[in-house]
């Protein structure tokens, strides 16, 4: 075993754990942090992309022994609480996004395709179509299409550009 | 998909990892970035006793001007690191063009150059580039350090001349200087973004001709190849050439067949897509 110490989402957590634990099994089994979601398993879905230090990853494919000392960020961490009735006040403006756009179906990719979104956005603040479709290469979504999850996207970027001009 | 247990070694330096290689031999395996190891892992491809993690190894990251006309880029410097440095842009801009192209971006904000090929992936994008650009990488181990040029450090599939108890420190490219343009044409499957065939081409321009090109294969062998017959073919000749010259692409090569596409498929797009890479490159 071996002793690991991680941020994630805020909250300092430190735990005794197996070498080959994944990051992912770590945030939903130990943590019980089940927003971040497993899909293919071989990397390339990007449905539990997390940030890791700031960027995004694939948290299937990093050990937890490895994010050792790191500040892990997922799409539990993104809401600001809200104390009204309408819990969707406290939504981050791409989880607004989504769902205003109909960015999902089923939403299994969801929260992986909206931590991909926001490391994008914040490279990026102003994407046009293109670029969105290869900001968001390395997640997989088998409902949509895609069409209305560009639109998401693009439409978090205004609501984000609008909040840091006002 | 859980990998199989191993011992687990935080190495704080090279020598650290170079001592944990003498000692464990070829039971252990280094860890750089994990975005071509642990997959592995995680399907019981691979189950190494003993993972030397490499990624507190400071000394390995970043880029720097030798002054003998080349860069030395360490071994574990992220692709995104790779991509967004300024000397690699402004002196080795085709390796900051593929590193962009290498798998997506949450593969690139991880992965690293040495690791990547080390790793030895026909599929991989990278090894090709060394080979065009004529690189070496530098290793590490307990006799020393030693200078390996790409072409001999690409053995077989998945199999580098790296000794059990060597590891690779620096990757060396060549500073570009003078009129070079270059293209990498990649051809994947969609959902997936290893290449089926990835050809690099570099063309040095000269009064409205080609005075020098090289061609880098991506996945039409067990190592990176250079189509050095399209090569000499272009030598001295003007831009019209390169249609007759990209037909003779696959010559030479032996690519595998695979659920993706078969061999002789892998030959068509071989000499389609050095056309193109041409052509854009000579542009």
């Amino acid at each position: 075993m071996t002793r690991v110490g991680m941020t994630v989402d805020g909250e300092p957590y430190e735990h005794e754990v197996e070498p080959r634990l994944l990051l992912v099994h770590y945030l939903r089994d130990v943590l019980e942090k089940t927003g971040t979601n497993i899909g293919c398993d071989t990397s390339n879905c990007g449905a539990c992309t997390v940030h890791l230090d700031g960027r995004s990853a694939k948290s299937c494919t990093v050990l937890a022994v490895q994010a050792d000392g790191s500040q892990v960020d997922t799409v539990e961490g993104l809401a600001e609480p809200s104390s009204d009735a309408d819990e969707t006040d406290g939504w981050h403006p791409l989880q607004k996004a989504f769902h205003t756009e109909h960015g999902l179906q089923c939403g299994y990719c969801t929260p992986g395709m909206i931590m991909a979104a926001k490391d994008l956005l914040e490279e990026n603040p102003d994407p046009d179509e293109t670029e969105v479709r290869e900001g968001l290469e390395g997640n997989l979504c088998r409902c949509t299409g895609y069409v209305n999850i560009v639109k998401a996207v693009r439409t978090a970027a205004a609501e984000l550009r609008e909040g840091a001009s006002s | 998909m859980i990998p199989a247990t191993f011992d687990y070694v935080r190495a704080g330096s090279v020598d650290e990892a170079v001592d944990a290689l003498k000692q464990h031999g070829d039971e252990a395996k280094l860890l750089a970035g994990g975005h071509s190891l642990l997959p592995l892992m995680k399907l019981r491809f691979a189950a190494p006793e003993v993972l030397i993690d490499l990624g507190r190894v400071e000394q390995l990251r970043g880029v720097c001007d030798l002054g003998d006309g080349r860069l030395a880029i360490g071994s574990m410097t992220r692709h995104i690191d790779v991509m967004d440095d300024p000397l690699v842009r402004e002196h080795c801009g085709v390796l900051a063009d593929v590193t962009a192209k290498v798998g997506d971006p949450q593969v690139r904000h991880r992965g690293t150059i040495g690791g990547a090929l080390a790793h030895g992936d026909a599929a991989s994008d990278l090894p090709a580039v060394l080979a065009a650009l004529e690189g070496t990488l530098v290793a590490q181990g307990p006799n020393g350090t030693r200078e390996i040029a790409a072409s001999d450090f690409f053995v077989d599939y998945l199999t580098t001349s790296l000794e059990d108890d060597e590891l690779v420190t620096e990757v060396r490219v060549p500073k570009i200087v003078g009129p070079w343009g270059w293209h990498y044409e990649k051809f994947t499957r969609v959902a997936q973004a290893w290449a089926i065939v990835g050809v690099l081409a570099m063309v040095k321009r000269s009064n409205g001709s080609i005075e020098e090109a090289r061609v880098g294969l991506t996945n039409m062998a067990t190592v990176p190849v250079r189509a050095s017959g399209v090569e000499q073919a272009l030598a001295g000749h003007s831009p019209d050439a390169i249609a007759d010259a990209a037909a003779n692409a696959a010559d030479g090569t032996n690519p595998s067949s695979d659920l993706s596409a078969s061999a002789e498929y892998r030959e068509h797009l071989a000499r389609v897509l050095t056309r193109r890479a041409l052509e854009a490159a000579a542009r």
